[in-house]
């Protein structure tokens, strides 16, 4: 499979799964709540592709597209929201809470920075060769502890590469009513080395997260990606409270499947496009039958 | 090298700390102002950071976020202790505990865990004033996935004395993260070996793998009464059991856990269905404290056979800075005999 292909796939199962769990969830199968990737595929793809296998990744409430693009189970993700013994994390996490291999995601803002620093620290002393990929947010912006963070980062030299998806919202509230000042200053003020992308193209955020996280390989110390990138579904479920006209515009401009999709033959990727449809179904359905859960 | 002869209790963590240090290389300490020459503010850390320059880290003034980064050491395999310099300071650090530390067993399914010690100082009569002398561990009791534990200035057996074998088990055993709640007055105190200790009776349980001390006084009567105490309010608990025997002929038993949270408490238990009477002392504040979930569960475990049961606290206000006015709040050893008088007066 062609880098193109592979890359259009990672993604498009992340946005079936999220697509399917949306659909999902009026029927009452999942309880709790959700924060989907729709619109931000492009990130968790373009970045993720770089692991090394020992590298460690830490994500936050919007997670599913990370856990996926890291190359968590869909089935096992399915199963974790339905509340199921056998989910990521025998159905006490849930959406927010995953950790499989090196991967750890937690509901809390800030609080996973200094988290993922502690792992960055770890493995410096270590003296081993993997990195740490730290995904937050815009709105975690508002929170202390990243702060301090920051610092010790910068301070010990951390092999850390921070990845801020700023969708421009967090939750409700729009960024220019949460933050002051620039965002790419906040780490540079520390002296950690900023880069910053406008892009919802996987094909132009994947290359970047390469070169960056071969940077912070090579020089075990920290880098920070800021991409700004379109949040295309709602906060959680039906919380959405833009303008439709403008959601809908950046469905039209922003959606990483549509910029990306044309790259491939239109026929073979109908072909993909109904595969992992299926799959993901299949996914879903094998977690269904899966036994034990709340209902059970 | 040479074991250190220990005599106090800052002796005695010092070489926890040293010990554990020597035989754990996944062993971590971060703190405030703790490297050498200076060696912490309670020099608890003294000579550490000389001997392992690596493994001992002075940090910005950032409580939350070496409590996150000793978290995320601890997931990937370290068994970090952070030094949170004054006990007041440990709000700054409850969300790092609460919504992290404490969740990761339970909530990533078993799959992982956090094994950080975070040792502070609680408590006043240093006049250090509101900010500073606080005793806040009743905070984090009763927090699942957090221990809390309190050390008692002993030592019964050769070693490095109590404090410091419970801090060494801690750093280097612990399944879990643990709060571990020193006491500012407690340093200094001699380790009390069974020399110091030939006028006592000394009973020593474990519950949870922490040791948990009964005393009294040797050749009495049977004890009338059940005091339970912990850290440094169990040294002055175990003054005033000696006064409360020889100036009012009314006898006590000391019931000291080492294990505040999670609760534990069958030892004492025992020793007040013997009693009847309990009386709980504690250095916070009253309301929601420690004696209050103490007095609850002697309440539901033996029912009637507790015939009175009161609690000792500090009054429900700030630590002043005034030594006068600071020991108006706190309770001390006059404090304990008096309400131990008016327990013993009434039934």
């Amino acid at each position: 499979m062609d880098k193109n292909t592979r890359l259009y796939q990672q993604m498009k199962i992340i946005r079936a799964f999220d697509s399917l769990l949306l659909e999902k969830f009026s029927t009452g199968i999942f309880s709790g709540t959700t924060h989907t990737s729709l619109g931000q595929e492009a990130n968790a793809v373009g970045i993720l592709l770089h692991c090394h296998q020992n590298d460690v990744v830490v994500s936050n409430h919007r997670c599913h597209g990370h856990f996926l693009a890291y190359g968590g189970d869909p089935t096992a993700l399915f199963a974790e929201l339905m509340g199921k013994p056998q989910g990521v994390c025998g159905g006490v996490g849930g959406s927010q809470h995953l950790h499989w291999r090196n991967f750890y995601a937690s509901g809390v803002q800030g609080g996973t920075v200094a988290m993922a620093a502690g792992m960055a620290l770890g493995e410096k002393k270590k003296g081993d060769d993997p990195i740490v990929v730290d995904f937050i947010g815009d709105g975690t912006l508002g929170e202390g502890i990243v702060y301090e963070a920051l610092n010790m980062i910068a301070l010990w030299e951390l092999p850390i590469l921070i990845v801020l998806e700023n969708n421009h919202i967090a939750q409700t509230t729009p960024s220019e009513l949460a933050i002051a000042g620039g965002i790419t200053k906040r780490f540079e003020s520390f002296g950690i080395p900023t880069t910053r992308i406008d892009s919802s193209d996987v094909l132009e955020i994947q290359p970047l997260a390469g070169a960056l996280m071969g940077a912070v390989r090579m020089e075990r110390g920290p880098q920070a990606l800021v991409i700004d990138t379109a949040r295309l579904g709602s906060h959680s479920k039906g919380d959405d409270t833009r303008p439709t006209e403008r959601v809908e515009k950046l469905w039209r401009e922003r959606d990483p499947i549509a910029i990306h999709g044309p790259r491939l033959p239109e026929k073979e990727r109908k072909i993909l496009d109904a595969e992992i449809e299926r799959d993901i179904r299949t996914a879903f359905n094998n977690a269904l039958a899966m036994e034990g859960g709340p209902d059970a | 090298m040479p074991e250190e002869r220990v005599k106090t209790v800052l002796d005695s963590l010092n070489q926890g700390l040293r010990k554990a240090l020597t035989d754990d290389p996944q062993a971590i300490i971060l703190g405030e102002d703790i490297l050498d020459p200076y060696g912490g503010s309670f020099k608890v850390t003294q000579g550490l950071s000389t001997q392992f320059p690596d493994r001992v880290l002075t940090t910005p003034i950032s409580e939350a976020g070496i409590t996150g980064i000793a978290g995320g050491l601890a997931l990937r395999g370290f068994h970090p202790v952070v030094e949170i310099m004054f006990g007041d300071f440990t709000t700054l650090i409850v969300d790092q505990v609460v919504n992290h530390l404490a969740k990761f067993h339970d909530m990533y399914h078993g799959q992982t865990s956090a094994p950080v010690v975070i040792r502070t100082p609680m408590g006043g009569r240093r006049g250090y004033g509101p900010t500073h002398s606080q005793t806040l561990e009743k905070l984090f009791l009763g927090i699942p996935g957090l221990r809390v534990l309190a050390p008692f200035h002993l030592q019964v057996e050769t070693g490095m004395g109590i404090p410091g074998k419970m801090l060494y088990d801690a750093v280097t055993a612990s399944q879990g993260p643990t709060l571990f709640v020193e006491n500012k007055l407690q340093y200094p105190l001699k380790l009390l070996t069974s020399s110091d200790l030939l006028e006592y009776t000394l009973g020593v349980s474990s519950t949870a793998g922490a040791p948990f001390y009964s005393l009294g006084l040797r050749g009495t009567p049977e004890p009338q009464i059940t005091l339970a105490a912990y850290g440094y309010m169990a040294k002055l608990a175990m003054d005033a059991l000696y006064q409360l025997a020889y100036q009012y002929e009314i006898f006590c038993e000391l019931l000291v856990p080492t294990q505040l949270s999670p609760f534990e408490l069958s030892p004492l238990f025992q020793s007040v269905s013997r009693t009847a009477h309990l009386l709980t002392i504690e250095e916070g504040t009253l309301t929601l404290g420690w004696g209050a979930e103490v007095l609850a569960r002697a309440s539901e475990t033996l029912g009637p056979e507790l015939q009175s049961a009161s609690r000792l606290a500090a009054k429900e206000t700030v630590v002043p800075a005034s030594p006068r006015l600071e020991a108006e709040v706190l309770p001390d050893v006059a404090d304990i005999i008096q309400k131990v008088r008016e327990m013993m007066v009434s039934p």
